[in-house]
């Protein structure tokens, strides 16, 4: 190829990834930068506008309501994204194995859940909750079991990892189902002869096969607890004592910004936020492809 | 890594795999058991919006009342305030659908660019797209918010359709899929032919690459229309708000309402009829999605 042509077609493609990246740099670059700006600077009633370094940032570290946010969010993290996971892989693995009838039916209504709009989903849930018309409390009323407020302070927080877990198993378990499916399956026929188990197959063979599915299905996860702003947001009309200001770090961002007008520390916490969730998912990545760097 | 990529039009080394012969009854009964918890509480909104107030109070949520009342919740949803909420779903539909067309516009490009070219800085910019996978967008709303009122863009429909457009996860979605579904050969067939790069891309690749398109527009379409956060920060009118906020508003209404007036039949009923668009959608377009998510899944 002569380089006249080299340079057209180079040309070319940077004429095809420029309105992509004109977008990126704008819309995700530009407030990036302008919110790490902001958190330099406090607005004080007498003084107004002045350059303070870290000061919000130390704010925040010794800010009890953001601390405890965090904590929330990573207990939620602990609780939520294992069960979630494992209920998706457990359905991705059952459907895959072709022993369970009615299989492409249920693959669907599994699903179906990720459809529903977050804010109906936990509008929904709250009816479910809840004492008025509650489905879950005319149940358990029907069983003769004892009544429980789902929507009391300590119980809050696993109402909302109830309603975030119905609402995307089924998306993590289309992923790893898709990508089972892609396994050749002389891998499996090999295994049968060998008299291995479904269950030895799917430990020892299925499982790693598909791990780059996990992986993303887990950072992915792990990006959606740490934002999590729609339950608390909706819920803090039926649960006004369990849902704090400060509750998760994103809810206490927004009420931050738009309730007490304190911009820049909550450009600071957006920040921090955004910082701490880069940290996380990058450590989860590199602990596990680690393991196949060396293969 | 190491795994193929799928591609929904055929998986080759995948031949037919005699499973019939064990069905399980114990697993089956389990994941149909499972499939209730997913399924009761959409049923449950269901009954509900065919319930009038009283009957939503006094009767079991799992089956019908004394009376059928849906189409005289819908009616009641659709004459609310002047039929605010048609409204909704039209800003809904034209929030979602024009970002979907644009970001699968801007991430086919790239990706394919990212796939079929080889130039100078393509290393580079393609790692910084992977990186902002990773940002997490609502930590970008509120300066993105800040932003856009300086130069009067909050309270307009671009306020939410502009933030849309940059999906990165779509980029790299595309170029994985354009590297398998677009032949080099036959890019070169058709340069020896005297076609321009552009016509390549609009007549010979994006042919090709439509599966892949269509679930990249799915699934920004589904992020658009179910975003809450942006549209709550950046709209102050009733005439623009998307479905999610006037839903939400409605329902902090009807909560707050006490006795003035009992809306939670409507509300219901307007939940219950917001998500029936993406349902249908997921249903109709199921062999894009399921197959095409594997793209992401199996390189990532």
């Amino acid at each position: 190829m002569t380089s006249a042509i080299k340079r057209k077609q180079n040309l070319f493609a940077y004429a095809f990834i420029l309105p992509f990246f004109v977008v990126f740099a704008t819309m995700l670059v530009a407030p990036l930068v302008y919110s790490g700006y902001l958190s330099f600077f406090v607005d004080r009633l007498i003084g107004g506008i002045s350059f303070v370094g870290l000061e919000n940032y130390l704010r925040a570290f010794q800010d009890p309501g953001f601390l405890a946010g965090l904590g929330r969010t990573s207990l939620f993290l602990v609780v939520q994204v294992p069960i979630m996971i494992g209920l998706a892989l457990f359905c991705a693995l059952a459907l895959d194995s072709g022993r369970v009838r009615g299989s492409k039916a249920l693959r669907l209504l599994i699903f179906l859940p990720y459809a529903v709009p977050g804010v109906v989903a936990v509008l929904m849930w709250g009816y479910l909750y809840g004492k008025q018309f509650g489905l879950i409390g005319q149940i358990t009323g029907a069983l003769g079991l004892p009544e429980t407020n789902l929507l009391s302070d300590s119980n809050i927080l696993f109402a909302i990892m109830n309603i975030v877990t119905w609402t995307y198993v089924g998306y993590n378990m289309v992923v790893m189902y898709s990508a089972l499916k892609s396994i050749p399956t002389e891998l499996y026929e090999a295994a049968e002869i060998d008299g291995a188990s479904q269950w030895r197959l799917a430990w020892s063979v299925k499982i790693p096969m598909i791990r780059p599915a996990i992986l993303l299905t887990v950072i992915f996860s792990i990006i959606g607890s740490f934002q999590i702003f729609n339950e608390p947001k909706l819920l803090v009309e039926i649960a006004p004592t369990g849902i704090t200001q400060s509750f998760t770090p994103n809810y206490y961002a927004f009420n931050l910004a738009f309730v007490n007008q304190d911009i820049n520390y909550a450009a600071a916490i957006a920040f921090l936020l955004g910082i701490v969730i880069m940290i996380v998912s990058y450590v989860v990545q590199l602990s596990t492809q680690r393991r196949e760097l060396q293969s | 890594m190491t795994a193929p990529v799928t591609i929904p039009a055929a998986a080759p080394h995948r031949k037919a795999y005699n499973r019939d012969k064990h069905r399980s009854t114990l697993l089956t009964v389990v994941l149909w058991m499972a499939v209730l918890y997913f399924i009761v509480p959409i049923l449950w909104l269901f009954i509900s919006s065919t319930k009038d107030n009283g009957d939503l109070f006094t009767t079991f949520g799992l089956w019908f009342g004394r009376d059928f009342n849906l189409f005289a919740n819908i009616a009641d949803v659709f004459t609310y305030k002047d039929g605010i909420y048609l409204r909704w779903t039209l800003n809904t539909i034209v929030y979602a659908g024009v970002s979907a067309i644009g970001a699968s516009l801007l991430a086919t490009m790239a990706g394919y660019a990212f796939a079929k070219y080889q130039f100078p800085g393509a290393k580079v910019l393609f790692s910084i797209t992977l990186g902002a996978i990773m940002i997490p967008l609502t930590a970008l709303a509120i300066p993105t918010y800040l932003l856009f009122s300086t130069v009067g863009l909050t309270n307009t429909p671009w306020a939410v359709i502009l933030p849309s457009l940059a999906s990165p996860f779509s980029v790299f979605l595309m170029r994985v899929y354009a590297a398998d579904a677009v032949p080099d050969s036959l890019i070169e067939a058709a340069r020896m032919d005297g076609a321009g790069e552009i016509r390549i891309f609009w007549q010979v690749a994006i042919r090709l690459l439509g599966p892949g398109i269509v679930t990249v527009m799915l699934f920004t379409l589904v992020g658009t229309w179910n975003n809450y956060f942006l549209p709550l920060i950046m709209l102050n009118s009733g005439e623009l708000l998307p479905l999610t906020v006037g839903i939400a508003q409605q329902q902090a209404a009807s909560a707050a309402g006490g006795g003035a007036q009992a809306l939670f039949s409507t509300v219901i009923t307007g939940a219950f009829l917001s998500i029936l668009p993406l349902i249908v959608a997921f249903l109709f377009l199921q062999r894009f999605w399921q197959t095409g998510l594997a793209t992401g899944g199996v390189k990532g």
